[in-house]
């Protein structure tokens, strides 16, 4: 076996065109039973990508547990615990807390909510009534009651989230969160 | 390009690796004979790439293994490819391991110098019987289980060292979630390794001697690129193509429902290429000698002969007795295997086990899905074999076939589709299956306008197995007597001929249908719906268009309508019929018979408030109603 492609020219007319196809096809072939389960496991692999995001029931709309009239016109900001079945893969969590907001009743009319979540790097905003204003224990950024921010810690103001009024008087909010760091509000999940 | 190669051939030598790889001398030239290597080679590629993607959304634990194994089989896109591929391929490789194997028997291949060559592929076998029996089991479904508890009791008989060894590979005395964190390590990590440690050994020393070539002057010879590559390819192919169509067919690989220690599953068999060994074990005359002679010894020795082959084949006729060992251990594999199936085939009892297993999988899903929300799965975390405890339509059946079966039928079986029978010995001494008699009603349309119409219409004819039941004399017991001659079996009878004259048909319906409908069944009319309320009129006056009654229904039966606070009837002679054929008819009347308001002194049948926990009755009633999803 010391001149192993010797015996491709020395073979009789014809012979070095199908070692040209055997070569061809023992190649190929030998690719393509081996890219089989390799491209099957790596799609199989690729699942969480192509999984499309779902808000779960109806419109994504939670009811809040306080109604428009229980909260003060141009009062202070309150915190309400956000109670969510949570999913992870197979299993379903019921009734887990995901995350907090704060409402505020701007007007008779308007409710106002901001994720609880600082947009600098995620740590939970504390609303301090002697200041009116929101205070992040992290890393001291502040926010006005309207939720612009105040000083140049945060990236962007707190997050507002949407808020509808229904059967006059139910509060109902969707819950969402956003990347932290970023100038704009880029949704998570 | 060739820049870059050549300096990576300086620093590894790459070129020499390459050619040694590729170039090997065949003498003889290529020939189909010498594929079984590389396809074993393929599948095993197969496995470690499907095996290690599988890890990726794997978790061993029993509470997670069957619900993650679900969510790759049915919520995972290509799931159900991947997993179905690593099944098919496991079944593949111990078929392409019998068929090398035999090759290299047939062949010589095991006579000197290739003498420790050979015991490293036997060494490899037991690997890869290994990884078979371990794999089977991660799936925590009740096939797996129950075939694996086979396995660790036969390691358990072991002598001397068996109940630590059995210990050890379950991680405890009983199965749990170290067994599967201990079999998933040996599965994953411990087997592979070792099994990559010794096919780099068997391929060293394979290369060191060379093919074994019967002919060296059937064609010139060639190399190993691209000649054999070629023939290897096509024969991977082959093996792709037809682990590819079973996993497309069975849309990946079959997932039984979830363990469960208190369920015993009587479906279970080990996987076909074990069935050998199984059915061998069943034989009476093995199972005198010991589980360790049959499990343990026998094969032990059979492997015993399989190592020796090098050494008997210096002798004379050496080689031609290996071959015929070979031979006769294949026909006897495959004789045994053909009869496990054949013996399965004839068995009613297993054959109405894969049923319900097939049927408990199946309602797993349905149970599952859809998830609520909409999203994820609706398996609780305290695993999935919850769900098919607390399920109606799975506990049912086999409820009615433990409790109920004894005496009464449904549809003709025990409930869960078997056939209830007792085991006769014939004077020759042979035994034989014979058909066990009801003593009591079958129960299979129970409630339904069918059997509250053959009641009033055919009492006797439908409480005909009470005949069966007998006293020491031989006669018709005085419990059974007094239903089939007690005065509704009489009233059924004269009132026969009513139902025989055609006006009287729409008044037989609407009464079926009052009653029906204070059952309060799925798809019973609703208790105001009009042809209730016509029945209520006949119960309550006994006047039908043709001919009225004699004793009209209240004058025997108490019935409280559903809603209404005013008795019908009295309690008193007959049984009550308030809410009769629904759920809490069937529930005071399990638990107490023989209680005033249903039969009273005249009672012969067991009650099953005491015997039944209030879940189990629950369960039994609600599958009885028809109350499930």
């Amino acid at each position: 076996m010391s001149q192993p492609h010797l015996d491709l020219h020395q073979t009789p007319s014809g012979e070095p065109r199908r070692g040209f196809m055997t070569h061809i096809l023992a190649a190929g072939i030998g690719l393509l039973v081996g890219a089989v389960p390799a491209v099957s496991g790596l799609a199989f692999f690729l699942d969480p990508l192509m999984r499309k995001k779902k808000d779960g029931s109806g419109d994504g709309f939670l009811k809040m547990p306080v109604s428009l009239e229980a909260l003060e016109v141009n009062g202070e900001p309150q915190l309400v615990k956000i109670i969510m079945n949570k999913v992870d893969a197979w299993n379903t969590y019921l009734n887990q807390p995901v995350g907090a907001v704060y409402l505020r009743r701007a007007d008779k009319e308007t409710i106002v909510a901001f994720n609880s979540r600082c947009p600098h790097l995620g740590c939970a905003v504390d609303y301090k009534p002697s200041e009116k204003h929101y205070f992040c224990p992290c890393h001291t950024s502040t926010f006005g009651v309207d939720g612009v921010k105040q000083n140049e810690i945060p990236p962007r103001d707190l997050d507002a989230l949407e808020v509808q009024i229904r059967n006059g008087g139910e509060v109902w909010l969707k819950f969402q969160n956003f990347r932290a760091t970023t100038p704009e509000k880029i949704p998570v999940g | 390009m060739n820049a870059l190669i050549n300096w990576l051939d300086n620093r590894t030598g790459l070129k020499k690796l390459m050619h040694e790889a590729l170039y090997e001398n065949i003498p003889g030239g290529a020939r189909w004979r010498y594929v079984w290597g590389s396809t074993l080679m393929f599948t095993f590629t197969i496995q470690v790439i499907t095996g290690l993607f599988l890890w990726t959304a794997y978790s061993p634990s029993t509470t997670t293994a069957w619900e993650s194994v679900y969510y790759i089989q049915h919520h995972m896109q290509f799931g159900w490819l991947v997993r179905g591929l690593h099944h098919f391929s496991a079944s593949a490789m111990t078929v392409l391991l019998a068929l090398h194997l035999m090759q290299v028997v047939i062949d010589g291949a095991y006579k000197a110098p290739r003498e420790i060559n050979f015991w490293l592929g036997l060494i490899l076998m037991q690997i890869v019987l290994g990884l078979s029996l371990t794999g089977y089991l991660l799936p925590w479904d009740q096939k797996g289980y129950y075939a694996t508890q086979v396995s660790t009791e036969i390691m358990g008989a072991t002598p001397v060292v068996g109940p630590q060894l059995q210990n050890l590979a379950q991680g405890g005395p009983q199965y749990g979630h170290h067994t599967l964190t201990r079999f998933f390590a040996m599965h994953a990590g411990v087997l592979p390794g070792t099994l990559i440690a010794f096919i780099v050994l068997h391929i060293a020393v394979f290369r060191r001697h060379g093919i074994t070539v019967p002919d060296p002057d059937h064609a010139p010879a060639t190399t190993f690129w691209p000649d054999q590559v070629l023939k290897d390819a096509i024969a991977c192919l082959a093996v792709l193509g037809t682990v590819l169509t079973l996993t497309i067919w069975h849309h990946g690989a079959e997932l039984a429902a979830p363990a469960d220690p208190s369920e015993a599953y009587s479906a279970a068999r080990p996987e076909w290429y074990f069935l050998f060994l199984f059915q061998f074990l069943r034989f009476e005359w093995v199972e005198h000698q010991g589980l360790a002679f049959g499990a343990i010894y026998l094969p032990g020795a059979l492997m015993a002969i399989l190592a020796a082959m090098p050494i008997i084949g210096r002798w004379k006729v050496g080689h031609a007795f290996n071959v015929t060992f070979l031979f006769v251990m294949m026909v006897g594999i495959i004789g045994l295997t053909g009869l496990a199936l054949k013996n399965d085939a004839a068995d009613p009892d297993f054959i109405a086990a894969v049923k319900q297993a097939q049927e408990d999988s199946i309602r797993m899903k349905s149970i599952i899905e859809p998830p609520p929300e909409g999203i994820g799965t609706g398996i609780p975390l305290e695993g999935a074999v919850s769900l098919l405890r607390a399920d109606p339509k799975a506990q049912g059946p086999r409820l009615f076939a433990r409790n109920c079966a004894p005496c009464h039928r449904y549809d003709g079986h025990d409930g869960t589709g078997r056939e209830v029978v007792k085991i006769e010995k014939k004077k020759d001494g042979t035994k034989e299956r014979v058909k066990e008699n009801a003593t009591a009603a079958d129960l299979g349309k129970f409630g339904s306008t069918e059997w509250i119409k053959a009641v009033i219409t055919d009492f006797k004819g439908t409480f005909s197995a009470l005949a069966n039941v007998k006293d020491k004399d031989g006669n018709v017991a005085e419990s059974s007597k007094r239903f089939l001659e007690g005065d509704m079996s009489i009233w059924s009878a004269s009132h026969a001929q009513h139902w025989r004259v055609k006006e009287n048909e729409q008044a037989l319906t609407d009464l079926v249908a009052f009653l029906h409908s204070q059952g309060q069944r799925k798809g019973a009319p609703g208790i105001s719906d009009e042809a209730p309320k016509r029945g209520r009129q006949i119960f309550e006056t006994g006047k039908i268009p043709v001919g009225d009654f004699e004793s009209k229904c209240t004058d025997c039966h108490s019935l409280q309508p559903i809603g209404e606070d005013k008795l019908l009837g009295e309690v008193g002679a007959g049984p009550s019929l308030t809410n009769y054929g629904g759920k809490i008819w069937l529930t005071e009347f399990l638990k107490n018979p023989g209680h005033e308001k249903f039969y009273g002194s005249g009672n012969a049948m067991p009650a099953f408030g005491e015997r039944l926990t209030e879940k189990e009755l629950d369960l039994l009633v609600r599958w009885m109603v028809g109350d499930f999803e």
